[in-house]
């Protein structure tokens, strides 16, 4: 299991409604109706991972998020959730936006790129970081907008968002003592749980 | 094992009903007596819980899937999808095919005998609206025992009445699929079924829908009717790769006089008389006045997501990429009523060159994805008996 989302669940009551931007194979979705007693739906544009969620008995939608969420209702669900996609949208803070107009709250997974790791290959090879999370190349990564735990903080703190929890996470667990001191070096994933002020 | 092949419901045998129990119409006629005429494949379980319901589109009937001998050369027409290991798998449900009222199939309708005059109903048969096929649909469950359904499956007009189902007796419906429908028919679409109405109206046998009378049917009429349909139904750029600008005779050479004839107007006119012989055009003409009429929030403010409000079941609905007459937005007009609702819905928009006729043709991820649902609600059948 991806290690945001073991997580997850800790944030979210029972039964609560939850839309989930990008979900992928359903796998949070599942685990959200069989933990929680959420009452979920998901968005996804991949072909062979909307049938797995068909396949885990789970709603979804085929849906291309980069045309906007201008259907949804404001407030329309308790908890809104992108995992690991909000980097790959064309503008990360128009839908950061839309998630808590559609959500009372929402909850939001990303790669960390200020991890050491990454900056360390960019500084001795002087060349884009390419690791087993991030797999790409420069130019045909889905990922166009990547940032760190610093700048994600910063821009949250620009919209008057205020932080519900945060987790700062390592797939290694000889990390999360760094993690939780040196987040924006040492987490490889960062969870972001939020609402509007 | 008989000579049918793998995976299908093999031989089939239609049944007929008789209902004496008057029907009062969504426009206020009572029908006094009506037959309904219906398929069943599989086995319906100890407590009536894996019942299917197919509800067919304007031109279909009864006969979905299976064959009635050995010698029928064509199965069903949604044989592709119905049978034991398909998506509508036969081993697990209850299917119940039927066609509705107003068809030539069969039921009663058009060409039935009117009990009152003694005469063929003819253009007298009463205009009828979807739900008044729900009721007649309900009626059979009624008779049949089934309290609930399993799901209720339609496309196109048949997918308006598996949604009409999920408003007037949600308690009846668990799941609602809709491929290729809508919530109503743009005006375009309107359009389309009017012209095909003024050719049957056009031609001198129709004898404003009289034609049984005088030994005759409108079957030029009915012919170009079909073709118009049929234009729509195919995708333009399915019908280039199929016939192109191909002859099927004559030539362009200099100098030379034959007829010509481009292979698309022969396969068009083909399926036209084909069907001119087969459908009657007084049911063609009800069918697409019934489709017309079809506005599912009309008595809901018009407003489809205080419609669906009613609905408690799960809902699939499907699209086709080159579908222009019940196009993908029609679909996800659907799909955001029911999002806005907050009603359970998986949505899957199919890759396909086959227009709106591909909800009756094989297709790799519709099939997964309509399998993949129905299994499910097998697997929620098999858990509620154990």
């Amino acid at each position: 299991m991806r290690i945001d989302l073991d997580i997850i669940p800790s944030y979210i009551k029972d039964n609560q409604d939850i839309l989930d931007l990008g979900c992928g194979d359903g796998t949070l979705l599942k685990l959200l109706r069989d933990e929680k007693n959420s009452n979920g739906i998901g968005l996804e544009n991949d072909h062979d991972k909307i049938t797995e969620c068909i396949e885990k008995n789970i709603a979804v939608v085929e849906f291309d998020l980069n045309k906007g969420l201008q259907q949804f209702d404001s407030n329309s669900y308790d908890i809104v959730i992108m995992t690991l996609a909000l980097q790959a949208m064309e503008r990360p803070d128009h839908v950061l936006d839309e998630m808590l107009r559609i959500g009372k709250e929402c909850i939001i997974t990303f790669p960390n790129f200020g991890h050491w790791r990454a900056r360390l290959h960019l500084m001795l090879h002087g060349k884009m970081p390419v690791s087993d999370l991030l797999p790409y190349q420069w130019y045909d990564t889905p990922n166009i907008h990547f940032c760190t735990v610093r700048d994600f903080e910063a821009l949250c703190i620009e919209k008057n968002i205020s932080i519900i929890h945060k987790d700062m996470v390592s797939e290694k667990n000889i990390s999360s003592f760094l993690c939780k001191h040196h987040p924006n070096l040492f987490s490889e994933t960062a969870i972001y749980h939020l609402t509007r002020n | 094992m008989d000579g049918f092949p793998k995976g299908s419901v093999g031989l089939v045998e239609a049944k007929t009903q008789h209902f004496d129990t008057p029907l009062p119409l969504a426009n206020g006629r009572v029908l006094s007596e009506y037959d309904i005429i219906y398929e069943t494949y599989g086995e319906l379980n100890s407590d009536k819980s894996n019942a299917i319901l197919i509800c067919h589109a304007l031109s279909g009937d009864h006969h979905a899937a299976g064959f009635y001998s050995e010698d029928e050369k064509r199965p069903g027409w949604w044989d592709h999808y119905i049978g034991p290991g398909k998506a509508i798998d036969t081993n697990h449900f209850f299917v119940l095919s039927l066609n509705n009222i107003g068809g030539c199939n069969g039921s009663t309708g058009p060409l039935s005998i009117n009990p009152k005059t003694g005469k063929v109903w003819g253009e007298n048969f009463p205009t009828l609206r979807v739900r008044d096929w729900v009721e007649t649909q309900k009626r059979l469950a009624d008779l049949l025992g089934i309290k609930r359904w399993a799901a209720i499956v339609g496309g196109s007009l048949g997918g308006m009445q598996a949604m009409r189902w999920s408003l007037e007796y949600p308690d009846r419906v668990k799941n609602c699929i809709a491929i290729a429908s809508a919530l109503k028919l743009t005006a375009q679409n309107i359009a389309f079924n009017e012209t095909a109405r003024q050719a049957i109206m056009a031609d001198p046998n129709f004898f404003e829908g009289r034609y049984s009378e005088h030994n005759t049917i409108p079957k030029d009429g009915l012919a170009v009717a079909r073709m118009i349909g049929h234009i729509t139904y195919l995708s333009g750029d399915g019908m280039g790769e199929k016939f192109g600008r191909e002859l099927r005779s004559g030539s362009f050479s200099l100098g030379c006089d034959d007829p010509l004839e481009f292979e698309i107007e022969s396969y068009l006119r083909y399926q036209g008389t084909k069907f001119s012989t087969q459908f009657d055009a007084n049911t063609y003409i009800l069918m697409t006045r019934a489709l017309d009429y079809f506005d599912l929030a009309r008595e809901y403010n018009h407003n489809a997501v205080e419609a669906f409000s009613h609905a408690t079941c799960k809902f699939l609905v499907i699209s086709f990429t080159t579908d222009w007459r019940f196009s993908p937005e029609r679909s996800k007009e659907i799909v955001q009523a029911l999002l806005h609702a907050k009603k359970p819905v998986t949505y899957a928009e199919i890759e396909s060159s086959y227009g709106h006729d591909a909800f009756l043709v094989p297709n790799k991820r519709y099939n997964d994805v309509f399998s993949g649902f129905m299994a499910n609600i097998a697997h929620d059948i098999k858990r509620g008996e154990s």
